[in-house]
């Protein structure tokens, strides 16, 4: 079997494991298209049969000025022939496409790892703005790694001379001639970036043509450059995976496709009332080009209209649905304890991002549980799930849309910048296979002399549903304390006591429905456990696979549903020596861990922006075993 | 069930007690509003009253049709969303001066911009009176209030401006006690989009008579122009009118002599005369009448027809396929069993 072992160093060739995977990081200027390049060259690794999965790192500026560090887009891949579960903790090969993409991204590469750079792009005055003195390519500070020099942009001029380009407008299929040269170390086909390139220039053919022939030249270069030995064609075999058909999907539209399968499955339109914010704005993308799944879309004025209007949809009888980031569900808070007190199904999709205020728009973070579980004024209770990866979004998009039928109340589902924007291949799913959870519209007037009953419950202590428009049942309902039996106003002291024990326990009741907290990976009791949610669990998953193989005693378990906990979890936490809670935030989870089971759960945080590497984990492990 | 026909007022009030003040301009609102549904062939389960937060949103507990008591100034976009979930119902939003033009004031501008097929009957009683009497954003300057004790110094925001420069195709005003109230109600439901009512309500307790200069009985003939359409903007009885003076462009007050209103160059109102409109809802009160009625009134597609339309035209031919949905894309096949790790 091939493998990437030219790229390992001295100590990782000794290590246990063979490399089977490769992690390749694009960085350049946020001009110079490095999240198309990255996001093709995904497509042709998922084409390949490797398993993979992505970080797109992106600056908030759109166009922030060009060769300054701060400018630096970058995107990383880990593929490989065996499970991957992260986007890798250090690249082994960074294209660097100008300094300040060099400057930004070199302290994260493997000692011994390849860097190509555009040597095109390393003039005094690009130097200077990525705050060189010298220039790295002639002095000794790139010495521990491997350095192909190649002028890229010189190589791309050349290629797209024949079809009379803009200086400018050749320079800008710089980027496909590095993918060209990216295709051919790793033995990829090209046919599907062509028909990609087509497809998009359909209007200008001289632009497709041109780009064409870069992606062509950069593929050649490979195929007869002879540059020291130091490129090399490798070729990673096809992960094992269970047979069948895939794609890849990033957590945006996973969070969009399950949130229609989800409507789909409770037999009702859906409505998405949308405000634009980072990295949220995807899913309001990708649903508005799916009406004919019944799907209304409606970009409102502000954060708050989009989750009022989802409100006042789903009093009309359909689901309700709304997406925001951290700040934007600040604003939609006060509608949350509406949507709670009237007791309507919505669900409410959270893209965590770094914070507090506006933060960090683009990068990742998981620091919203406690928004999530508490953040609302009075006992409101709500459910909260939260995907451990971009596939998982689906399914947990439908869990979501299950609960909120099903009990008549908001979800929250929290992802991260990580999942949102992060590509995976996924199997896709065959429907029949879901369980239909069809909701129901109560229509049945009340007896004569008898009184409509909005409040009336079931066994699970949902209330009924009540379409606008059905004969004899007209009702009101608001945002005011109800009488439990009548639904009138009521602000009596018993009947709000009773109606706030009402509203939890019917949440609390959620976990009836829910599986039994499982272990991830390892036995149930031992040493430690390491407790993940959402987008942690790629990075705590390898790192207690590699340390269990080390014959380390520990156990990964990964909570799925955040509010209410899954039967099972407490019992499971206090049959270990020692806990520790890894997450994107200064220790949110721990808390209602602690809280919940008075467990002396411990916290590993990290609030870079970036997610958990491996060997981060690794390292807290080894830690808490000591 | 009853009949359309034979629905009376009593079919559109509910049992509940009746909680604002004794005295409330609300109460004669809400009895025109009762009165008014079966007139129009309104049918209970088509109806929703949606409201904010204020006196005024207590209203559709006392409607027995669909209602939501919503929070605070989110009126128009819970509306939005029942419409368009439902655009079968017949959508009504019932708001204040705090909630429609302070806290919420966003969300009526967009509404109105939209034109959403509603009819939005906003109380103006130029105070916050569920929360005892603080000034509101349609106070006058000067007005004393809790929060307030030496007058308030902000000019106050005018409800039909507002409504005309965020776009809307139908403006209206009417008073809490008035007869005619009945009448802007049903012209309010005839149009198509988003009809917006300002209506002068009297709250008793914390602005008793604020707006007496023109609804009192002696002053009603007055200072009280009720507008027709096709009929000259006649007032005090048919001997004052109002005039474009060309010069200044802009509307004045003349004298009609012997009742001849041409002579005098009194103006016909014609409600789909933007300008005109801009410059009634602007008159100066005082050296003017209070203009009222239907002032504009010129329809425009609505916003859930453009929905809904664009919707279908979308999804013409294309089926809801979920396993297609999924699976698209480019994908791959693995044919392979798994090779052990």
């Amino acid at each position: 079997m091939a493998t990437a072992s030219h790229l390992l160093t001295p100590e990782e060739a000794q290590a246990e494991a063979p490399l089977e995977s490769v992690v390749v990081r694009f960085a350049g200027d946020s001009g110079d298209g490095m999240q198309l390049t990255g996001g093709q060259f995904t497509l042709s690794t998922a084409l390949a049969g490797n398993d993979l999965a992505t970080f797109p790192d992106f600056p908030a500026e759109i166009r922030a000025p060009q060769g300054t560090t701060f400018g630096v887009s970058a995107f990383q891949i880990n593929f490989g022939s065996s499970a991957i579960e992260t986007a890798g903790d250090e690249p082994d090969v960074l294209i660097a496409m100008n300094p300040a993409a060099l400057k930004t991204n070199v302290g994260a590469l493997k000692p011994g790892g390849l860097i190509i750079v555009d040597e095109g792009e390393f003039g005094a005055r690009n130097l200077a703005k990525a705050g060189y003195e010298s220039n790295p390519l002639e002095d000794d500070s790139l010495a521990k790694w491997q350095v192909i020099r190649l002028n890229i942009s010189q190589l791309t001029l050349d290629a797209v001379k024949p079809f009379g380009l803009g200086n400018k407008e050749a320079l800008r299929c710089k980027n496909m001639w590095t993918l060209g040269l990216a295709l051919w170390m790793f033995d990829r086909n090209r046919a599907p970036i062509e028909k990609w390139l087509k497809d998009k220039f359909a209007k200008v053919p001289a632009l497709a043509e041109a780009n064409i022939a870069a992606l062509n030249a950069g593929h050649a270069y490979g195929e007869t450059a002879e540059i020291g030995g130091q490129l090399h064609q490798h070729h990673i075999d096809a992960a094992p995976a269970e047979p069948g058909l895939y794609r890849t999907v990033t957590g945006a539209e996973a969070v969009s496709i399950g949130l229609v399968a989800g409507a789909q499955l409770a037999g009702l339109p859906m409505f998405f009332g949308g405000y634009p914010i980072t990295p949220a704005s995807a899913i309001l993308h990708h649903l508005s080009r799916l009406k004919e799944y019944g799907v209304t879309t409606f970009q409102a004025e502000d954060e708050i209209a989009a989750i009022a209007s989802a409100i006042g949809a789903s009093f009309a009888g359909s689901l309700g649905v709304t997406s925001s980031s951290g700040p934007g569900i600040a604003l939609k808070t006060e509608a949350i304890g509406l949507a709670i007190m009237a007791e309507l199904p919505l669900v409410i999709v959270n893209s965590q991002r770094g914070g507090p205020s506006t933060g960090l728009p683009t990068k990742t973070e998981q620091s919203d549980l406690y928004q999530a579980v508490y953040g609302r004024n009075a006992d409101a209770p709500m459910p909260v799930i939260a995907a451990r990866s971009p596939a998982d979004a689906f399914d947990c998009a439908i869990e979501a849309c299950r609960i909120a039928v099903q009990y008549m109340t908001p979800v929250m589902l929290l992802t991260d910048g990580y999942i949102a924007n992060a590509a995976e291949p996924w199997k896709v799913p065959d429907m029949a296979s879901y369980a239909p959870f069809p909701a129901v519209f109560h229509s049945e007037p009340p007896a004569e002399g008898e009184e409509v009953r909005p409040y009336a419950r079931d066994e699970k202590l949902s209330r009924v549903w009540i379409r606008p428009g059905t004969p004899g049942l007209m009702h009101r309902i608001g945002g005011i304390e109800k009488n439990q039996v009548t639904g009138h106003i009521d602000y009596s002291p018993e009947n709000h006591q009773a109606m706030t024990d009402l509203r939890a326990m019917k949440v609390l009741g959620v976990a009836d429905s829910v599986p039994e907290q499982d272990v991830t990976l390892g036995e149930p009791g031992g040493k430690l456990a390491v407790v993940g949610w959402g987008s942690t669990f790629g990075p705590i998953h390898q790192a207690v696979r590699r340390a269990r193989r080390r014959g380390l005693d520990v156990s990964h378990i990964h909570v799925r549903h955040i509010w209410p906990l899954p039967r099972r979890l407490g019992e499971l936490l206090k049959s270990y020596e020692r806990i520790i809670v890894p997450e994107m935030n200064r220790g949110q989870f721990k808390t209602v861990l602690r809280d919940q089971f008075l467990v002396d759960a411990r916290p590993v945080n990290k609030v870079s922006g970036h997610p958990f590497k491996i060997a981060e984990i690794e390292a807290a492990i080894e830690d808490a075993l000591k | 069930m009853n009949d359309v026909s034979t629905l009376t007022a009593k079919d559109f009030a509910t049992d509940q007690e009746v909680r604002w003040c004794p005295g409330c301009g609300d109460y004669a609102v809400l009895k025109a509003v009762q009165r008014v549904m079966p007139e129009i062939g309104a049918r209970p389960e088509k109806t929703v009253f949606v409201s904010g937060i204020g006196c005024s949103s207590r209203f559709p507990y006392y409607m027995n049709t669909y209602g939501f008591h919503t929070i605070h100034g989110r009126a128009p976009a819970v509306a939005t969303g029942v419409k368009l979930a439902n655009p079968e119902l017949d959508v009504w939003i019932i708001t204040g001066d705090g909630d429609a033009l302070s806290i919420g004031g966003n969300h009526t501008m967009h509404i109105l911009r939209r034109n959403l097929d509603c009819q939005i009957l906003l109380f103006n009683n130029e105070i916050y009176g569920l929360t005892k009497g603080q000034y509101s954003p349609t106070s006058r300057v000067g007005t004393r209030s809790p929060s307030t004790p030496y007058g308030s110094v902000d000019r106050p925001a005018s409800p039909c401006a507002f409504a005309l420069g965020s776009g809307a195709r139908f403006v209206a005003r009417g008073i809490d006690v008035s007869k005619q109230l009945a009448e802007v109600l049903k012209a309010a439901r005839a149009h198509r989009g988003a009809a917006f009512v300002e209506i002068f309500q009297n709250c008793i307790v914390y602005n008793d008579d604020v707006f007496a200069p023109f609804t009192a009985r002696e002053f009603a003939a007055e200072k009280q122009l009720w507008l027709q359409a096709g009929q000259p903007m006649l007032f005090a009885g048919g001997t004052k009118g109002l005039t474009l003076d060309r010069e200044a462009l802009a509307l004045a007050v003349v004298d009609v002599v012997d009742g001849d209103w041409e002579a005098a160059g009194v103006i016909v109102h014609n409600p789909a005369n933007r300008s005109v409109a801009h410059m009634l809802v602007e008159m100066p009160f005082g050296a003017f009448p209070m203009a009222l009625g239907v002032i504009y009134d010129d329809p425009r597609p609505t916003f859930e027809a453009a929905v809904l339309e664009q919707n279908r035209e979308a999804s013409a031919g294309k089926a809801a396929d979920l396993q297609a949905l999924v699976a698209r894309g480019q994908s791959w096949e693995v044919t392979k069993e798994p090779r052990p790790v």
